[in-house]
């Protein structure tokens, strides 16, 4: 069973700091551990919210905004794709994601469809 | 009913309606047939065939719809691998167990872990835990189908967990059994009959869960707790339903044996060194349980036992309690004072149970006027009915003249 992993936290620290590294160092051994694990399907951090484009598309005409809606403390910054064996399992990896410590971390069940090759 | 939801691979819903029609076959073949040599096997096999032959048109049908609309269509071939090889009565118990830390999983909203147990485990009917729970039938029946749909969707197992997520589980589910109880013993609603049963099941469950995890001290406290409070059922009430309070009660109506069960199993719990709060319940009620009467207690023992027991559970209910407790042993004057620092908190002045507890003890150090005082404010503030019972008797014998 897959489950997304959707990272809820604070902005990412500018790169080359120290703060960054630490950061980096954290997300490089929860994500060795989760492809040790044979759990890790694929990860992606996402640019700040700023770079987000909003699509809609009514009656046709495809309306495309500039940024994402609301402004939030706690704002989504990533996902982890995980495919494990039950819930019990994808908790215990999303506890194990860096984001668990100082954001929050919501664990959705993916449907499972066939995609296209 | 943990067998055939193991064998539906976790799937509640589907279960549930295979146990369904197996009933209503034996209700249709029984009483011409004569009731097999062993019920509860037949009815398992009857209710493997019926989830097989819904696994079989579920998995029909998933091929016709697409995949991405079925959404909470289930994984047919999954389910079939794993029916084929359940079956084995020896893992009955451990089915139990894992369908009880399903239910009770921290995962589902704490408030519907309870109902989706009285359901699932106990075999209660929606429309008796609705009545528990003070709802319509319809929005208990809501609020199952969710969780169930919940476990399904989100892969909730039907597992009992290992290594260090084992005690959070086990608290959830403890915590549960508890409730389960405490919904029988105080029955907030529902028949005379249904509150036995809902004492009896949490004891059973406590049971279950001991017996698969003996090293476990705080289920082994809970079993004993359940044990020592179920033990004064019988004495709890007077002829007319009324509630007797423990000081009041007949002993010789006191269940020794279950008494003599619980006292054992607290004494094996606390052997392992790791009090808990169910374990330290226990030992006051075991201190109970050993009183010939209410003088004979020694109180100064369930005043300690509060004291450790607050350093688990620092609220109203244990506070009030060692209050009463050092009441017995030191007078009510020693009581009241500690009762009067915990009134001086607003919220808790609200609490009806507080001016019930400083009552009894005005009560006892023989100020009428200020107890009834307090019985007033505690109606007032909204009490159960047989407590209210009691508190109304208590205000006619104290009043100089009929209250009504």
């Amino acid at each position: 069973m897959k489950y997304l992993f959707l990272l809820y936290g604070g902005p990412i620290p500018d790169a080359g700091t120290a703060e960054a590294r630490k950061l980096f160092e954290a997300w490089s051994t929860a994500n060795e551990a989760m492809a040790a694990a044979g759990v890790l399907i694929s990860c992606g951090p996402l640019q700040p919210p700023e770079s987000t484009t909003t699509v809609r598309v009514r009656g046709g005409q495809t309306l495309l905004t500039d940024g994402p809606a609301a402004e939030i403390k706690e704002q989504f910054g990533g996902y982890t794709l995980v495919e494990c064996a039950n819930l019990d399992e994808a908790l215990k990896w999303a506890a194990a994601v860096p984001t668990a410590s100082d954001g929050v971390v919501e664990v959705r069940p993916v449907i499972a469809v066939a995609t296209p090759d | 009913m943990a067998v055939i939801t193991r064998l539906a691979g976790g799937d509640l819903e589907i279960a549930e309606d295979a146990v369904q029609d197996a009933c209503a076959a034996a209700l249709a073949q029984w009483p011409s047939s004569g009731i097999p040599a062993s019920p509860r096997a037949w009815l398992v096999s009857v209710a493997r065939h019926k989830l097989l032959d819904r696994i079989r048109r579920e998995s029909r049908r998933a091929v016709k719809e697409s995949a991405a609309m079925a959404g909470g269509v289930h994984a047919a071939g999954q389910h079939a691998v794993v029916a084929e090889s359940g079956g084995d009565p020896l893992t009955a118990a451990d089915d139990q167990l894992g369908l009880v830390f399903m239910c009770c999983h921290p995962a589902l909203d704490p408030a519907v872990r309870v109902a989706l147990t009285l359901r699932s485990v106990c075999g209660l009917s929606t429309g008796q835990i609705a009545a528990g729970f003070l709802v319509p039938e319809a929005t208990m029946a809501q609020r199952l189908v969710r969780a169930k749909r919940k476990i399904r969707q989100a892969g909730i197992p039907m597992l009992v967990p290992s290594g260090p997520e084992l005690g959070g589980r086990l608290s959830s589910v403890l915590r549960v059994i508890y409730l389960v109880f405490t919904e029988g013993h105080m029955a907030t609603g529902g028949s005379q009959l249904v509150r036995g049963d809902l004492c009896d099941e949490a004891i059973r469950l406590a049971r279950v869960i001991t017996e698969l995890l003996p090293d476990e001290p705080e289920a082994t406290g809970l079993l004993a707790l359940l044990l020592l409070t179920d033990a004064r059922r019988a004495a709890r009430t007077d002829a007319s339903g009324g509630l007797v309070l423990l000081a009041d009660q007949d002993r010789s109506r006191w269940d020794a044996a279950m008494i003599a069960e619980g006292g054992r199993l607290v004494e094996q719990a606390l052997r392992l060194r790791q009090p808990g709060p169910y374990q330290l319940h226990a030992a006051i009620a075991a201190c109970h349980g050993e009183a010939g009467s209410a003088v004979d207690t020694d109180w100064r023992q369930i005043v300690a036992l509060y004291d450790e027991l607050l350093r688990f559970e620092p609220t109203a209910v244990v506070a009030a309690n060692r209050a009463a407790a050092v009441a017995m042993a030191d007078g009510p004057e020693a009581g009241l004072a500690i009762l009067a620092e915990l009134g001086s908190d607003t919220a808790m002045a609200r609490w009806p149970q507080l001016h019930v507890a400083t009552a009894e003890l005005l009560r006892r150090a023989g100020d009428a006027d200020a107890a009834l005082a307090a019985y007033r404010e505690a109606l007032r503030l909204g009490l159960a009915d047989a407590q209210r019972a009691f508190v109304e008797r208590r205000i006619r014998a104290l009043s100089p003249e009929p209250a009504d």
